[in-house]
């Protein structure tokens, strides 16, 4: 079975029709050509998927593409003005937060998103004060940050260089 | 001996060249090669673990809309093999659990999915075994271990020396199976254009997969392009071809003119992909009083498959650690029906230095003697297996530098002797070792064009660097500037390059460079002509037969459990090294911390649990098989001694991908101990192994 959809990726608008089993992140890969999200585990599970829809981050691979007709994505590429990096990934690069790349795109919505959860008042399981405005510690990048597996293991890399785009982004 | 290059762009800290198009997610990985006409595949695997596919009926499958081919055992095409791991499809045995017995080909991914589950299998089971133990009667001694090392060693009589000392340190050991999972799953991309075949595969080394490849299909060399500009982690598990590369050329092959993707699910990477072997260690060490080894054994039982020997050589750094004049090492293996294990990173010193450097806690808080200083008592004036010196040997100075700088000289050696708002806190220490390898062959070529030097190397990078690291070799080499040097990697159609793997990149490709620009200069000059080019490669180090070469580091760890619920956090890792000279520091320190953060993971969760009665992994996914998170590390550091070896290479290098890993689950279970007094000789430490004794 097969639906129509219209979706605006990294800026540009399109036309498809999928078939209702294909997730956002193989319309996005097998149908748009959009290499930016990664296939880590197609279960949900590694993050290595992670773009931002409507603004908000999700794994793509845990979303049908039928189900966002009409909505924005926006791919880690689409977070670059062409080679002009967004200020995360301008911070990854500074603080080498990634070797061999696979889960990077995923680690760049991921942050791009987790800064706006924070800035909008959402707290994490690390935040302390629920009443109080969240503030951006170590603690809390890292816990916001968990669900984004990365085998090469910058972790401590990748907190730092979210600490230094966090006051380039606001 | 020779002359070191004079570090001008060597050393430099600079930003990774591949770097824009990874933050973006531009570069393109195998399985997204820009091809027309994609088909896509999926396999179907066995779910017994021994016995015989009897039947396969394909027609539902085959009347999915959009599928082009569906192959079996019964109809794939004959391959030019013995048998073994790679002979996918090549009759009807069933050899383990989740081995591949057909392979759908489709215009969609869901299609390739919904026919797949649509075959229908019928097999014949026999009993299957996958049960490790020392006790089992058919143990039995291989004729070398991984890659080429002798299975048992003996000086001495260890024997004699245990009866004899005044200390003795007698215990097992265990570590758990692990599977490398690395975060892009094995992927290929394939293309028959009549007998020429291109395959975008996520290898290690291109090179020796399309040496494999050829011989499997009776193909000229030459007839096969095997591209990867990029891989997304590998940590051994792609450093030898896997069946995913072979099936995706045979369905290829089943749809003529259409490129065909097949990516493993991370499931199947569980049965398709490698592992490593669980071992079990027994250590002796035997000491005096004052705590001088008199003896040190270590006895390792471990698992390989029915289908294929490997013989992970976990005994082998006890060789060569610490002097002490009786000393033997052996390796015993189980022959199980699982997937054959393969190599993962730091095969046989990260396991190998897991028993040992407990071993050697266990007997420094026997002895009450400082762990650290332990090491130094037992440190050999010349390697204890060969006699010959070591190239250069700065384990002391780097447990002295850590402990400088981690803060141990305060330690109480007492467990339970420090506790913070509900937490002991312990620390422990534990030595790292690595060998400095070569691979046999590299060539690089070196070409002038249009003002600049252009070097291609059909070599990897895995993350480690490569593409910025040989530029900068080349760079020094030349004597010119590195942002006039640009470096080709990852194609078949630059020269041969041996795999990346044993550390052994900068150290093989690196002197195929150097050697490159030496032969270039001397037939070009410093002024070349626009074109001019000259080849390069790797030779024997004769070096290589007068010193021991090996990379070493100590490893610092800060564990807390908690009083009560016995829950283990680890916010504190250092690792000093002595591993030569660094190329780039900034990729170098990712990669150290990269291996101890993967330790950390190997101390605290990995464990593949293989069920006894249906022989596979049931915890075949990353949200069973857990590795560690962001949310697990806090502070990690890795630094690194200015160690000038002039033995090993024109570069002084000796090879960092591994070395991070080796040493640090020992660290944290010796820390854990300092904390709570709790020795876990059993990976992972999990609080269940420590709740009965809170």
């Amino acid at each position: 079975m097969d639906a129509a959809i219209s979706l605006t990726v990294d800026g540009e608008g399109y036309r498809l029709t999928v078939d209702t089993r294909t997730t956002l992140l193989d319309a996005l890969r097998d149908r748009l050509g959009n290499i930016s999200p990664k296939k880590g585990c197609d279960h949900g599970q590694c993050g290595a998927c992670t773009v931002l829809l409507d603004g908000r981050r999700v794994l793509a691979c845990l979303v049908l593409a039928a189900t966002v007709g009409g909505a924005e994505v926006t791919t880690a590429s689409g977070l670059a003005e062409g080679d002009t990096p967004h200020p995360v990934q301008r911070a990854f690069l500074d603080h080498d937060a990634f070797q061999c790349g696979y889960c990077t795109p995923g680690q760049v919505c991921s942050a791009v998103g987790m800064l706006d959860e924070v800035a909008a008042g959402w707290p994490s399981h690390a935040t302390t004060d629920l009443t109080a405005e969240p503030r951006l510690s170590q603690a809390e990048i890292s816990e916001r940050m968990a669900g984004n597996l990365c085998r090469c293991a910058a972790y401590v890399n990748i907190v730092p260089a979210i600490e230094q785009a966090a006051g380039e982004v606001r | 001996m020779s002359d070191l290059l004079r570090p001008v762009a060597i050393g430099r800290d600079l930003v990774r060249r591949d770097g824009m198009d990874k933050v973006t997610g531009r570069a393109r990985y195998a399985y997204e090669a820009d091809v027309p006409n994609a088909s896509y595949c999926r396999l179907v695997q066995t779910t017994v673990a021994r016995g015989r596919v009897e039947a396969m009926h394909t027609d539902a499958a085959r009347q999915v809309d959009g599928v082009r081919a569906v192959i079996t055992p019964f109809t794939a095409e004959s391959l030019h093999t013995d048998g073994g791991e790679l002979a996918v499809l090549q009759d009807q045995e069933i050899a383990f659990r989740g081995q591949v017995i057909g392979l759908v080909v489709a215009d969609t991914a869901e299609a390739a999915l919904r026919a797949a589950e649509l075959v229908e299998v019928t097999c014949s089971t026999a009993p299957h075994d996958v049960a490790l133990s020392a006790d089992r009667d058919d143990l039995y001694k291989p004729e070398k271990v991984n890659p080429s090392y002798e299975t048992d060693t003996s000086d001495g009589d260890v024997d004699v020396a245990m009866a004899a000392a005044e200390v003795t340190v007698e215990q097992t050991y265990t570590t758990a199976m692990y599977h490398n999972n690395p975060l892009e799953p094995h992927a290929t991309t394939a293309f028959w254009d009549g007998e020429h075949l291109t395959v975008w595969d996520s290898t290690q080394g291109v090179h020796p997969t399309r040496a494999v490849l050829a011989d499997l299909f009776d193909l000229d060399k030459e007839h096969v392009r095997v591209i990867c500009p990029y891989v997304g982690g590998g940590f051994g598990s792609k450093g030898e071809p896997h069946v995913h590369v072979v099936l995706a050329a045979m369905a290829a092959r089943a749809v003529p003119g259409r490129h065909v993707k097949l990516a493993l699910t991370r499931q199947q990477m569980f049965s398709l992909a490698g592992h490593r072997t669980p071992t079990i260690q027994r250590m002796r060490l035997a000491a005096d009083r004052i705590g001088h080894l008199s003896g040190i054994a270590i006895d390792v039982v471990e698992h390989t498959a029915k289908m294929k020997e490997y013989a992970e050589q976990t005994g082998v750094p006890t060789r060569m650690m610490y002097a002490a004049p009786n000393r033997a090492t052996t390796h015993r293996l189980a022959a199980l029906d699982v997937p054959a294990p393969s190599w993962m990173r730091a095969p046989g010193e990260c396991p190998g230095m897991f028993g040992p450097e407990v071993a050697m806690d266990e007997l420094a808080e026997a002895l009450g003697i400082d762990p650290i200083e332990l090491r130094i008592r037992n440190e050999p004036d010349v390697d204890p297996e060969t006699g010959h010196p070591f190239s250069s040997r700065n384990l002391v100075t780097c447990l002295r530098e850590g402990a400088a700088r981690f803060g141990w000289a305060d330690r109480d050696p007492r467990p339970r002797a420090r506790e913070e708002d509900g937490w002991y806190v312990g620390t422990g220490v534990a030595s790292s070792v690595y060998p400095v390898n070569r691979m046999a062959e590299s060539t690089a070529t070196i070409r002038f064009e249009r003002g600049a030097y252009v070097v291609e190397i059909g070599a990897a990078d895995l993350g480690t660097g490569t593409w910025t690291t040989l530029a900068q070799i080349a760079a020094d080499a030349l004597g010119v500037d590195v942002e006039d040097v640009s470096v080709r990697i990852g194609d078949t159609r630059y020269p041969v390059a041996s795999v990346a793997g044993g550390s052994s990149g900068m150290t093989t490709w690196g002197s195929a460079v150097v050697n490159a620009a030496r032969a270039f200069r001397d037939k070009h000059g410093s002024a070349p002509a626009d074109g001019a080019e000259a080849d390069g490669s790797t030779e024997d180090n004769p070096a290589t037969e007068q010193y021991a070469m090996y990379a070493f580091g100590a490893q610092f760890v800060e564990a807390h459990v908690h009083r009560d619920t016995g829950e283990i956090r680890v916010p504190r890792l250092l690792g000093v090294f002595a591993a030569g000279r660094i190329i780039n520091p900034r990729t170098a320190r990712s990669q150290f911390i990269g291996g101890m953060t993967m330790g950390l993971s190997m101390a605290l969760h990995e464990n593949s649990v293989l069920d006894p009665r249906h022989g596979h992994v049931v915890n075949h996914d990353l949200a069973e098989y857990h590795i560690t998170t962001c949310a697990d590390v806090t502070d990690i550091e890795a630094t690194w001694l200015d160690e000038h070896d002039p033995h090993v290479n024109p570069m002084g290098t000796k090879g960092i991908g591994e070395i991070g890993i080796v040493g640090t689950a020992a660290a944290v279970v010796n820390a854990v101990h300092h904390a709570i007094g709790i020795r876990v000789r059993d990976l992972p430490v999990t609080l269940d192994k420590l709740l009965p004794g809170l």
